[in-house]
């Protein structure tokens, strides 16, 4: 017998009785699978209520600030949130491989698939470090050592406070991210994904697509205040 | 009527604590919550109990202001996020939801306990927060108060409610698709019963606003640990948009926590006129409608922050709107009693308890709604009394009528009928003499949040202590007596309501997988005149 982790294909899907992964509360096998997507969805419903306080907040203070916040958003470094967007639209079409590779049985392209998706998630919290370094130096971090030019300074701050936030905690959504993605990968290694039970691929995805939505929000919000002026 | 306790059920699979604290059986976890909720509620009590005391002299001479501060912050903060908002849903709902619609459980029975761990959790972090000197914001966190001046416990408290919040979505989130994906076969919508309709409302609040809130509170902990500016006026920051963002979620939670009640008393309604609710479809949807125009009211709590008139005026049309889905109820649980074979026993004392004393909430809600007469009684008693007849008087009174009604069903055993009925007696009479008094002290114009008082107030503000001492040891009772029916209650049948509904076609307690095999339901909710006509068929 070969070993599992030499196979190129996932196991073969076994009967429903004797399905392992299969809750007592349910119907059939697809019954449970509808029901745990539909769980993914409401959560991230949640997800955006949990966002869109700070895009309340972000939207009624750009109103009321505007140049503060096209001054303060010209110190963003554009090429490195223009480099974690690619990242991060690139990983959400590994991710739909992934899920695709999963439904279709094919292992070891769904290895390979959660293994890129991986890598890019930790090349966009690099550069995101690297961003975070930059402006903790240049005195943008909100607090007793803030500093900005003169006229903007105090609406600035609001304005790097919301970055931080809003940008800091999509960075901890990335790091849960990273770290389901690499659950489902243990659970794709032993052969735990089968052809019938793969929604856990694609209940993860779900997840991935949405952060990567939120930044792709972020991004424009961000970076881009104003520039069309110049 | 005696009957014996069926051989097996979930009381009795399984032994020990391990069987407990593991469970996924969500009737087990219901019971989990039922310690949490009665633990929180006892401590929220206890600083009631202190604020009470303090307001019998007018002199400030029991605590000092500051101790004061913190007493009606606690009791605010343990009573809304840790008693309340969880303790139908969680308790009664958890139990019911899957048996009233022929399930065998929740959809996510592993999430339902996470969220009971998340639960505890949040409240003993605020235990903690409490005991290592407390916090003195209110339980609103108002800014900039909550972030620069107090030197209170804030961190801890907001982290404690924070957690707490994922407990309320996750509970949301597994309740919604329960209802929508786990119905048995031929429980269309039309057949829910409309205790399911508000817990179905519920859940929307819970995961929409819940969220909201958890992030309010965390950038007021950023705000204040980090330095950041997200409501600092010398930033050019709005405190006034913490109180937006706040109430969004603040104000969907006083539905959060009077549907459930709706929906445990259109059940004590129906079971104790024997008769299908009047208009059962407008009930309904006066849930949804209830939880869809409570996001829409919060700028109410803002009349006298700096709100434009405009806004103002806005708002306070919607809320007057909030009226219209709450009178369907009351004036449709009116109907179905018109006629009906009107029982006193003790769960339905706590619904007249609750349709007379939600009235009065709601009526002396709309004092606080139109926008001129607001001014005038903003933070006073007014407001104290009025919240207090919606949350004590509405959701306390059915909170404790579902769990008399249900407890035969929860425990297997009958408790003390007349013991049960004295107590809600004298709940209902301490109620009153605690609150009544306190709409007369705030239209007088007797502010809150204050441990000194004219001595003008003080004959009314001695009445209500003596009725606080009194509903106190109203609560006592129904402690004492459900734990004394545990072990020395007659058995109960499965059915001892003669009620119409699935939960009571199973045996009391249920079997651990809730029915033998899964009901087809073919009858419409509250189909009392065929129960009647043919007693031993049909659903019991």
């Amino acid at each position: 017998m070969r070993s599992p982790h030499r196979r190129d294909t996932l196991p073969d899907p076994p009967s429903a009785a004797t399905y392992e992964h299969f809750a007592h509360q349910f119907e059939s096998v697809d019954h449970q699978k509808e029901v745990s997507l539909l769980g993914m969805w409401v959560f991230l419903t949640t997800e955006v209520l949990f966002f869109g306080g700070m895009f309340l907040a972000y939207s009624i203070y750009r109103h009321a600030y505007p140049s503060a916040f096209a001054a303060a958003s010209h110190e963003m470094i554009v090429w490195a949130g223009t480099l974690n967007t690619v990242v991060l639209i690139t990983s959400s079409l590994t991710m739909a491989l992934a899920v695709h590779a999963a439904a279709a049985g094919q292992r070891r392209a769904l290895l390979v698939c959660l293994t890129i998706t991986i890598v890019l998630g930790c090349v966009f919290l690099g550069v995101k470090a690297y961003e975070y370094r930059t402006e903790y130096l240049e005195h943008h971090l909100p607090g007793y050592a803030f500093e900005f030019e003169a006229p903007y300074a105090p609406q600035a701050q609001i304005f790097f406070s919301l970055y931080f936030m809003m940008t800091g905690l999509h960075a901890v959504h990335m790091i849960i991210g990273i770290g389901i993605m690499a659950v489902m990968f243990w659970l794709s290694w032993r052969g735990t994904i089968t052809l019938e039970y793969s929604s856990p691929i694609e209940i993860s995805g779900l997840y991935w697509h949405f952060v990567d939505i939120v930044w792709i929000v972020l991004f424009p919000l961000l970076y881009l205040v104003g520039r069309h002026v110049h | 009527m005696t009957s014996h306790p069926p051989a097996r059920h979930y009381i009795n699979n399984g032994y020990g604590i391990k069987s407990w604290l593991l469970t996924r059986d969500h009737k087990r976890i219901a019971l989990l919550y039922l310690t949490g909720v009665t633990f929180f509620f006892f401590i929220g009590g206890a600083f009631a109990v202190l604020i009470r005391l303090e307001l019998a002299t007018p002199a400030g001479d029991l605590v000092t202001d500051e101790t004061y501060n913190k007493l009606f912050t606690m009791h605010g903060v343990m009573m809304v996020f840790f008693f309340l908002i969880p303790a139908i849903p969680a308790v009664l709902g958890n139990f019911l939801i899957p048996i009233m619609i022929g399930a065998r459980d929740l959809a996510f029975p592993k999430l339902n306990l996470a969220s009971w761990y998340i639960y505890m959790l949040g409240g003993l972090f605020t235990l903690y927060a409490l005991v290592s000197g407390g916090v003195d914001t209110g339980w609103t966190f108002y800014t900039p108060f909550s972030t620069v001046s107090s030197t209170t416990n804030v961190i801890p408290t907001a982290l404690g409610i924070f957690i707490t919040g994922f407990s309320s979505i996750l509970t949301g989130l597994n309740f919604i698709v329960t209802i929508h994906r786990m119905r048995a076969p031929g429980l269309t919508w039309s057949r829910l019963p409309l205790f399911l309709w508000s817990m179905y409302g519920t859940s929307l609040i819970n995961v929409l606003g819940t969220p909201v809130l958890a992030v309010t509170l965390l950038l007021v902990a950023v705000e204040r640990v980090f330095h950041f500016g997200f409501f600092d006026p010398a930033l050019g920051g709005d405190p006034v948009l913490f109180q937006h963002l706040f109430w969004f979620y603040s104000h969907p939670a006083v539905y959060v926590m009077v549907l459930p009640a709706m929906g445990v008393v259109s059940e004590l309604v129906a079971a104790g006129c024997r008769k299908p609710v009047f208009g059962y479809p407008f009930v309904a949807i006066a849930s949804l409608s209830i939880a869809i125009l409570g996001f829409l009211v919060w700028g109410h709590h803002m009349f006298v922050a700096g709100q434009s008139v405009y806004a103002g005026l806005i708002f306070s049309i919607l809320s007057y709107l909030v009226a219209i889905p709450s009178a369907i109820k009351v004036f449709n649980w009116t109907a179905t009693m018109y006629r009906g074979a009107v029982s006193w026993e003790t769960p339905m004392l706590y619904a007249y308890g609750f349709i007379g004393l939600f009235t009065i909430g709601g009526l002396t809600g709309l004092f606080l709604a139109a926008v001129g007469l607001d001014v005038h009684v903003t933070d006073t008693y007014f407001i104290i009394a009025h919240f207090h007849y919606i949350m004590v008087g509405g959701t306390i009174m059915a909170y404790l009528g579902g769990l008399h009604f249900w407890w035969p069903k929860i425990s297997g055993r009958l408790y003390n009928e007349w013991l049960a009925r004295l107590s809600a007696g004298i709940i209902f009479a301490g109620f009153n003499l605690t609150f009544f008094p306190q709409f007369v002290l705030g239209y007088l114009g007797m502010p809150r949040r204050y441990h000194a008082y004219p001595p003008e107030f003080q004959v009314l503000n001695v009445l209500s202590s003596a009725g606080a001492s009194i509903l106190g040891f109203g609560y006592l009772i129904p402690m004492a007596y459900l734990m004394w029916s545990l072990r020395y209650g007659q058995t109960a049948s499965a059915n001892p309501w003669g009620a119409v509904g699935l939960e009571w076609s199973t045996t009391s307690p249920p079997p651990t997988e809730n029915f033998a095999e899964t009901p087809t339901v073919t009858w419409k909710p509250y189909d009392y005149e065929h129960a009647i006509s043919a007693p031993e068929g049909h659903v019991a």
